[in-house]
């Protein structure tokens, strides 16, 4: 690490860098220089960071008025309704995790950074997270409340969303990272991400589903649990090999 | 200087580089040494830019090869590649400066995934490039010469060895356009070496001009 002194000294600098090579950063140093970025980002953008927490409110609003006041109507679509939603809302967020650093050439920078672009990758997804996924998921049990959810099923559905919507945002970052150098990718990258989303979306539902008919719901959560793992380890590779076929472009 | 200034850096090799079926040029041979000031030349449209994302990794839609200080750079092993890009600072077309952000907070993250590459402090850098002053104002709110300036600042910033600069002069005033220039120089004869377009006229004597014009479909057919 060279921390050299201000200006004055730069003439005799540049002699000393002739020879030697340079360290490569450190990995996690790089992770939280674009992990801050990116959530300061967020912070300063927070108007964009409500979209997808508003959808999931007023859709969610929008059923009892559109299908049924009635209780055991709305107790027996809730699961389903909640999660579906949830997870459209992460879709309509999607689009943007790396389209402002392709447009503004941030992503050529990372690219030719020594930094893993797989740390990087993460970096940009978890922010992702923490702000779309995290918030859908603490909204949810109040939604719920709004459907009229059986009290069985509140834990559940905060355990399943929260394995859930990181999966999601994860799987989702591939889409994005394909379609970023596309000017209307939006329409493609659904089609994309749809199918990768569909056994997320069973097993989620499906846990609330059984934990208010009063199953075990172990099984359901131990597989998101499994996607989790393995989207963690998988769809960042794939991420950063789309960005790079991205950028090449 | 003498012996480093002899160190070829890279080397290219028979490059040839095709885009939507048209050849941008081909059979380039290029050596660059430490000490070389290279402008790469030609009209709108010959490729330029192109040649300088070959040289970034970023791009690798080319024929031939590109060696780093003797090893393979394409293909070659993760190593090279890796301490290649130890070494390399590109500022393109596009700033990679974040709007939303100041240019403290932009430069942070620079020096963050380039850590334990910093020469100066980022107030000093901002200095020099003569943004001080502006180091808390939210990007949005500079001019585009400014904002370029803050791209600028990296190269006080980093000590790494090979700059790849397109069009570095675009919208920086009279007396920036001369301290860059006075800095490339600078930066050459301690041993690195600067690779950029420009269609200014510039007023170094020792620069290498490339005129990508010359390779272009030397085979026809």
């Amino acid at each position: 690490m060279n921390v050299y002194e201000p200006s004055q000294n730069r003439n005799n600098q540049d002699s000393t860098i002739q020879a030697q090579s340079l360290n490569t950063p450190g990995v996690w140093s790089g992770f939280w220089a674009t992990f801050k970025r990116d959530g300061l980002i967020a912070v300063r953008h927070r108007g964009e960071m409500a979209n997808p927490i508003m959808f999931f409110l007023m859709v969610i609003t929008m059923v009892p008025l559109g299908i049924s006041p009635e209780k055991a109507v709305l107790a027996m679509l809730a699961p389903g309704m909640i999660w579906v939603v949830a997870l459209l809302a992460t879709l309509l967020s999607l689009d943007g995790l790396f389209r402002s650093d392709f447009e503004d050439g941030s992503l050529e920078q990372l690219l030719m950074s020594p930094q893993p672009l797989y740390f990087q990758v993460l970096a940009k997804v978890s922010v992702h997270w923490l702000v779309t996924g995290l918030p859908l998921t603490i909204m949810a049990p109040l939604l719920g409340v709004m459907l009229s959810l059986p009290s069985a099923g509140f834990a559940p559905l905060l355990a399943s969303l929260l394995l859930g919507t990181a999966c999601l945002s994860l799987i989702g970052s591939i889409g994005a990272a394909l379609t970023v150098a596309l000017r209307k990718g939006g329409l493609l990258l659904s089609l994309i991400i749809m199918p990768l989303y569909t056994p997320v979306l069973i097993f989620g539902a499906s846990a609330v589903n059984s934990a208010v008919e009063g199953f075990p719901i172990g099984g359901q959560l131990a597989v998101l649990g499994a996607f989790l793992a393995v989207s963690i380890i998988l769809a960042p590779l794939a991420a950063a090999g789309a960005l790079r076929i991205s950028v090449n472009g | 200087m003498g012996l480093a200034m002899t160190e070829s850096l890279i080397e290219l090799k028979s490059l040839r580089c095709e885009r939507d079926e048209r050849v941008l040029f081909e059979r380039l041979d290029l050596t660059v040494q430490a000490g070389d000031l290279i402008q790469v030349e030609g009209p709108n449209g010959c490729g330029k830019t192109t040649l300088l994302r070959l040289l970034t990794t970023t791009s690798a839609d080319f024929d031939g090869d590109i060696f780093w200080r003797g090893k393979l750079l394409n293909g070659g092993n993760g190593a090279t590649r890796l301490d290649y890009l130890n070494q390399l600072l590109y500022v393109g077309h596009l700033a990679g400066v974040k709007k939303a952000l100041t240019a403290r907070e932009n430069l942070n993250w620079f020096c963050g995934i380039n850590q334990g590459h910093q020469r100066c402090s980022i107030e000093s850098a901002l200095e020099e490039v003569g943004l001080f002053g502006f180091e808390d104002v939210p990007c949005h709110h500079l001019s585009a010469g400014q904002l370029r300036r803050v791209a600028l600042a990296r190269l006080f910033l980093t000590p790494a060895r090979v700059w790849i600069l397109d069009e570095p002069f675009t919208a920086i005033d009279k007396q920036g356009v001369a301290n860059l220039e006075s800095l490339m120089l600078e930066h050459a004869s301690g041993g690195g070496c600067v690779i950029f377009t420009t269609h200014q006229d510039v007023k170094i004597d020792r620069i290498r001009k490339i005129d990508l014009h010359r390779y272009k479909g030397l085979a026809a057919a």
